[in-house]
């Protein structure tokens, strides 16, 4: 090896031994910034949730639900999501048990692909709580019990309410692809609805709300029929609102879920209802659940679901409510 | 390896060539593609395994790896596609299509799981067939043609599932024949207590095959020239046509792979599954060393990239980081290991001319 190879060898090994610190360093920072001192809660209890969620206005009324119950009962809680993702959550719920947290919160919309995870929480130990999605199936997961409401129910409820309201033809906007919770929900609407007729209206979804809006327009501008929409996501509300307004169609509108936009629509009588399923409790509850089973073998629900839904927010309940909705709790 | 001496092949190389000479071990192992990847790597690992006590136990690693392996299952093919001047952005709707065929297969027409494997991979083949043809045939960007191929395979997937099962999911596949069999080899897990899962073992001997085909056969030179210049390689009786269908060939049948491996795991599959991962491979590629504009590039750096994605998924909830800001700093690690990548490049290079 030549002279002048070696020192440039050495020279580049100098630079890259010099990115990479610099390279933690920065990270590090950025680290200790936003979150908690890990090693300062070590002792603590800390309890993992694990959703499907995608940070949107739903979910993110839920984390804040599951971060409140921890601050509340002084437990440390961990919540990730998937953006909707099963192969991604089934890694993350294999992440928690490698770091053998105490409790184990999951939202289960897929529940054939959380199996294998789930089994393995289970034989390290690790008390389950389902919420959200997989009512169905927290029994066989070896679950406490579930969290949340029932699909079918809420969307029939709705379905029964569009129907009150003297409705006969209902668009249901379907806003994730693959998410099983929204069909069933849009097949409810269709039991509660008849002998009124459902459409479904597959949409771009909360990434993409202007072409969202765009098609919600369209077909309210193909078929005038349409006289009843019905959205699963606030977001989607709201856009649904604006296609209502630009298809200049009559059509009522109500909601799955709450934002404050679609609280002071439902006060200013833009939105007709919205079915609550009240997700703040669906973070909070399993926590507090969790670490009744941990400190006091408590098991809550004997073997039923606990139900946080489906709740009606319309007129008359909605200015109550509007001040917690912009608080981000509702 | 590298751009220089693939165009020179396949004619004969004068005995003494000035650009192989006098390069020393250490300079030699600094102009490798995939050098800056590994540099990249090992800062992520050091990151997380002073910010998370488990990342570095067995457990974790297992969970990390796994997550790497099914990008880095893909990242090879897509890298070698990419050497040879292309790009699929049909590769990740792909694993969805041909997990949901092999899940229709097996409970709508109750077929055995194996067969059923053969035909998903024949499936995924023509795919790469349809996607290779096109783009020569036409002369069309391959960012093109392989976004309409992708956008046509999100319809049908949710259109097709939606009519024949009624929902937006094929579940039930554990119940077809053969199963247990198949999911020994493409689903099961080694190294108990600990679950590493056989994807990474699949991950490895791809990156290993994908290695040996790109740097030690004619195919391997064939892909860099007609990604570096096609039309000089061409006039040196290059088969460019076939070369680069062959690589989109070897891209969908990679991806049937993954989304057999896919369906077994999870025993379903839902008709949204891998959209959105297109990316990420080509990301792992570029991470990796190989450059967006063809020609030069590493299967092993691809790899690399993949490990470097799968630390950083898995290392941002071990270490406890608020869930909100995860892109932030999965877009933070990335730009960074990619700097780290392209200035020990450079040196290495500036080393070489002088």
């Amino acid at each position: 090896m030549s002279a002048p190879t070696k020192r440039k060898a050495k020279w580049g090994a100098g630079v890259l031994a010099l990115v990479v610190g610099a390279a933690a360093l920065a990270i590090a920072a950025t680290a200790s910034a936003t979150s908690g001192a890990e090693s300062a809660q070590a002792q603590r209890i800390t309890i993992a949730m694990v959703t499907h969620g995608d940070g949107g206005s739903f979910w993110s009324v839920a984390k804040k639900g599951a971060v409140q119950a921890g601050k509340d009962l002084g437990v440390t809680v961990r919540y990730s999501e998937s953006n909707n993702d099963p192969k991604r959550q089934a890694q993350l719920i294999d992440a928690a048990v490698s770091q053998k947290v105490a409790g184990l919160a999951v939202s289960a919309p897929n529940p054939a692909a959380l199996k294998n995870s789930l089994a393995r929480a289970r034989k390290a130990g690790i008390p389950i709580i389902t919420l959200n999605s997989g009512v169905g199936f927290f029994k066989q997961f070896g679950a406490i019990t579930h969290v949340g409401q029932t699909e079918t129910v809420a969307g029939q409820g709705a379905g029964a309410k569009f129907k009150a309201s003297g409705a006969k033809k209902l668009l249901c906007v379907i806003h994730e692809q693959a998410n099983i919770g929204l069909n069933q929900r849009c097949a409810g609407a269709k039991a509660g609805f008849r002998p009124g007729s459902v459409t479904n209206l597959q949409v771009a979804g909360t990434g993409d709300i202007t072409t969202t809006k765009n098609q919600i327009q369209s077909k309210l501008q193909a078929d005038r029929s349409i006289d009843a929409v019905l959205a699963l996501n606030p977001d989607i509300a709201i856009a649904a609102m604006d296609a209502v307004r630009g298809a200049r169609s009559n059509a009522k509108l109500a909601t799955f879920d709450l934002s404050g936009d679609v609280v002071s629509a439902i006060k200013s009588g833009r939105i007709l209802f919205a079915v609550d399923q009240q997700q703040y409790m669906q973070g909070y509850l399993p926590v507090v659940f969790l670490y009744l089973y941990r400190i006091n073998l408590n098991t809550v629900g004997g073997g039923l679901p606990v139900l946080t839904g489906p709740g009606f927010v319309d007129q008359t309940n909605a200015s109550r409510i509007e001040a917690l909705a912009k608080k981000g709790t509702r | 390896m590298g751009a220089a001496d693939a165009k020179a092949a396949p004619s004969q190389k004068p005995p003494a060539d000035e650009r192989l000479a006098g390069a020393g071990l250490v300079a030699r192992v600094l102009q490798r593609p995939e050098i800056g990847a590994l540099a990249g790597a090992i800062a992520v690992f050091v990151l997380f395994t002073s910010t998370a006590s488990t990342f570095a136990s067995p457990d974790g690693a297992a969970v990390w790896l796994d997550v790497a392996a099914n990008f880095g299952i893909m990242a090879v093919p897509v890298a070698l596609l990419m050497i040879g001047g292309e790009f699929d952005l049909s590769a990740g709707v792909m694993v969805g299509s041909t997990g949901l065929v092999l899940g229709l297969l097996v409970t709508e027409l109750d077929m055995n799981i194996w067969p059923a494997i053969v035909l998903t991979l024949l499936f995924g083949a023509a795919i790469g067939l349809t996607n290779g043809v096109m783009v020569v045939w036409t002369g069309l960007p391959s960012f093109i043609v392989t976004l309409g191929t992708f956008f046509v395979l999100q319809g049908v997937n949710l259109g097709v599932t939606t009519v024949i099962t009624g929902t937006v999911r094929v579940a039930d596949i554990d119940l077809a024949g053969g199963f247990e069999s198949a999911s020994k080899l493409f689903a099961s897990t080694f190294g108990a207590p600990h679950n590493f899962t056989v994807a990474v073992i699949w991950w490895i001997a791809l990156t290993v095959l994908g290695t040996w085909l790109l740097t030690r056969t004619r195919f391997g030179n064939w892909t860099f020239a007609a990604g570096g210049n096609p039309v000089a390689a061409r006039s040196v009786g290059v088969p460019v046509a076939f070369t680069k269908i062959t690589l989109f060939v070897m891209t969908s049948t990679t991806a049937a792979l993954l989304g057999v491996m896919t369906a077994l795991s999870l025993r379903s599959v839902q008709a949204g599954q891998g959209i959105g991962n297109e990316f990420r491979y080509i990301i792992a590629a570029v991470v990796g060393g190989c450059l967006l504009t063809g020609g030069y590039g590493s299967v092993i750096g691809a790899s690399i990239g993949a490990l470097i994605m799968g630390m950083a998924e898995i290392g941002i909830p071990f270490s406890g980081w608020n869930s909100d800001w995860r892109f932030l700093f999965l877009g933070i690690i990335l730009v960074l290991a990619v700097l780290l990548n392209t200035s020990i490049r450079r040196r290495a290079e500036e080393a070489r001319r002088r």
